[in-house]
């Protein structure tokens, strides 16, 4: 290098002073201690929050009622109905009044859980496994496998998912069930999840714990489902517990432009659809189905809104 | 800005081609024959069959079916409705009464939530933030279709202070509760993007600088903050498109709105196949070309982008 010092003046430059640990710093870290991870803080920081608490609550009054409908209304839901009780008042034993078909309202609602609640956890396992399974691979391998499961994605990501089940569901005009609806909704509702899962491994996958298990010999698909999938997979969980609620809306909408389940399934979206017809002279028949509904979306997109802050460090700082 | 325009292009060709097989496969490949569906229970003569047969090409392989309806497709040609009409008449009819009302319930919704968006973000953490927070959380809540009936009882109902259903010709004072109502689902989204995005960049070196530089807040807020946090919010008008299609097939239903929407909630409803096929794919391909025009201004807002 030739000397140039002597002619220029010399540019001081700023040298950051190395980042040191003393070494007591080292010594005074308890090793046996009980180690830190995001689930832990997180779930410290859940401990603590009213909110959590609430959805948690409404979630499993809602399951419950689900599992045991029995054990909250001794009415039948679909038999016994009397006309001469249509769109009729609150009498005792029937606290919310009758419908159109003279059958009890409450009784409706309780028996409307299970089927609102099984569309949305069948819809979520899916939404979850083929979005894990999409976005794992294609953030993980890249290049052309990337390419390909990308452009899948963005293919059924241009059928708005309501519209795709509005579809399949009127082909499917005889074989309305809820496992139909389930993947009806589903199986065009999945590349949301896997775009968050991909680019959540773009950013885990140059981890230096990554490198160190290709280094000890770790064979790349166990690296990925050992170490990068579950260090990527807390936005999914959020995702997961959101779309949770977006399902039970999917089916209670379809329910409601008659694509949805047969009158023979309790459905919420179905009794809301039925009381349309009466909205001026009976609205409690159509008000009532839609809290439960509304209670119940708003209860898991509550707990999804928590354990996302609870999980995210950035928005924690921002509130 | 060519190359990225010319490069986006060329990527919505695939997605174009795959979302329309898509749907062509979801209704022409599944069981059932349609000619039989045609007549019910008394059989044609079996010449008439052949020839049906022959004129929609029901005899060539499934790709090639597939081919000629994309054909008909860029030509302009999406069949013709239950009722005969073909589908182009009715799309020129109902067209422009949905894009007003989207227009209207995209004019709300941007204007009250970057509103309350703003007013959150620089005042973190206080009543308002807190409140808006709430009530954002129980509006996502909330169906559209439910939403839609209370809004109609009580509002058009109850309290007259809104026509129930829209007229004949959808006037503009017609259209407002059905905007409001379209408007409320993505009312909530956009205040919390606005509201996360003010927060993020009123902690950025350049909005130090202004302050320090003497300027009032009256001029960083909408010059310096608001203007750079509207980008993401610009970005979300595309998936926000979608919501919108389908908020306004229920909203337009219950409203009555002679718009696109509504034809499609009746076909559904009546269980018209072909229309809602028809209905769906011209949807789809309006989603597409939003999404397109949207990254194309999101390419202009943020250079960033073109050259990434």
């Amino acid at each position: 290098m030739p000397d140039t010092s002597s002619s220029k003046p010399r540019i001081e430059h700023y040298v950051a002073p190395l980042e040191e640990t003393p070494l007591e710093a080292i010594d005074s870290v308890k090793a046996e201690g009980k180690p830190s991870n995001l689930w832990i803080d997180a779930w410290h920081d859940l401990r603590r929050r009213p909110m959590f608490w609430i959805s948690s609550a409404l979630i499993l009054l809602i399951v419950f009622v689900a599992l045991f409908p029995g054990l909250f209304t001794n009415e039948s839901p679909s038999e016994g109905c009397l006309l001469a009780n249509s769109n009729g008042a609150p009498a005792p034993g029937h606290p919310l009044g009758f419908t159109r078909q003279g059958c009890d309202v409450f009784a409706r609602i309780v028996y409307g859980a299970s089927t609102s609640l099984s569309v949305g956890i069948i819809v979520t396992i899916l939404v979850f496994t083929l979005g894990v399974l999409f976005g794992a691979f294609a953030g993980y391998y890249g290049g052309w496998v990337d390419g390909v499961l990308s452009r899948l994605g963005d293919i059924f990501f241009s059928i708005p998912y309501i519209l795709a089940a509005v579809v399949i569901m009127s082909v499917l005009a005889n074989y309305r069930n809820v496992w139909v609806i389930s993947l009806a909704i589903g199986i065009f509702a999945w590349p949301a999840t896997a775009r968050v899962l991909r680019s959540e491994i773009l950013r885990v996958k140059n981890s230096d714990f990554v490198t160190a298990a290709t280094a000890i010999g770790v064979s790349r698909f166990k690296i990925m489902w050992a170490h990068v999938v579950p260090n990527s997979i807390a936005p999914v969980i959020v995702i997961a517990t959101i779309s949770l609620a977006g399902a039970i809306v999917a089916e209670a909408s379809l329910s409601f432009l008659g694509v949805g389940l047969p009158s023979s399934i309790m459905s919420w979206g179905n009794d809301i659809a039925q009381a349309q017809t009466t909205l001026r002279t009976a609205p409690q028949v159509l008000i009532y189905p839609s809290i439960a509904l509304s209670l119940t979306v708003f209860s898991f997109i509550m707990l999804g809104e928590v354990i996302r802050d609870a999980l995210d460090p950035k928005a924690r700082a921002q509130r | 800005m060519l190359w990225y325009t010319g490069k986006r292009l060329l990527q919505i060709i695939p997605v174009l081609l795959g979302a329309t097989f898509l749907i062509y496969f979801m209704v022409f490949a599944m069981p059932g024959d349609p000619i039989a569906a045609l007549y019910g229970d008394r059989p044609p003569a079996p010449g008439v069959i052949d020839q049906i047969r022959e004129q929609y090409h029901l005899n060539d392989p499934f790709i090639v079916q597939y081919f000629y309806y994309l054909l008909g497709i860029f030509q302009g040609d999406f069949g013709v409705t239950y009722s005969g009409q073909p589908v182009n008449e009715v799309l020129a009819r109902t067209f422009p009464v949905t894009i007003r009302l989207a227009l209207l319930a995209i004019f709300f919704e941007m204007v009250a939530g970057i509103t309350v968006g703003l007013i959150s973000g620089l005042r973190k953490g206080g009543i308002f933030d807190a409140t808006g927070l709430a009530v954002s959380l129980v509006l996502i809540s909330l169906p559209i279709f439910v939403l839609g009936f209370v809004a109609q009882y009580f509002m058009g109902i109850q309290w007259g202070w809104f026509s129930p259903t829209v007229g004949t010709g959808a006037p503009l004072e017609d259209l407002i509760l059905p905007a409001i109502v379209l408007a409320t689902i993505s009312f909530a989204q956009i205040v919390r993007l606005t509201r996360s995005s003010v927060i993020e960049t009123s902690s950025l070196d350049f909005v130090r600088t202004a302050y320090s530089k003497g300027l009032t807040r009256r001029r960083v807020v909408p010059v310096h903050i608001l203007r750079n946090s509207l980008i993401p919010v610009v970005t979300y008008l595309g998936t926000d498109f979608g919501t919108l299609l389908v908020g306004a097939t229920i909203t337009e239903g219950i409203f009555n709105v002679p718009g696109v929407g509504r034809t499609l909630y009746q076909a559904v409803i009546r269980g018209e196949g072909p229309t809602v096929v028809s209905f769906v794919t011209i949807m789809v391909l309006l989603y597409l070309v939003v999404n397109l025009l949207i990254d194309l201004l999101y390419a202009v807002l943020d250079p960033r982008i073109r050259y990434a």
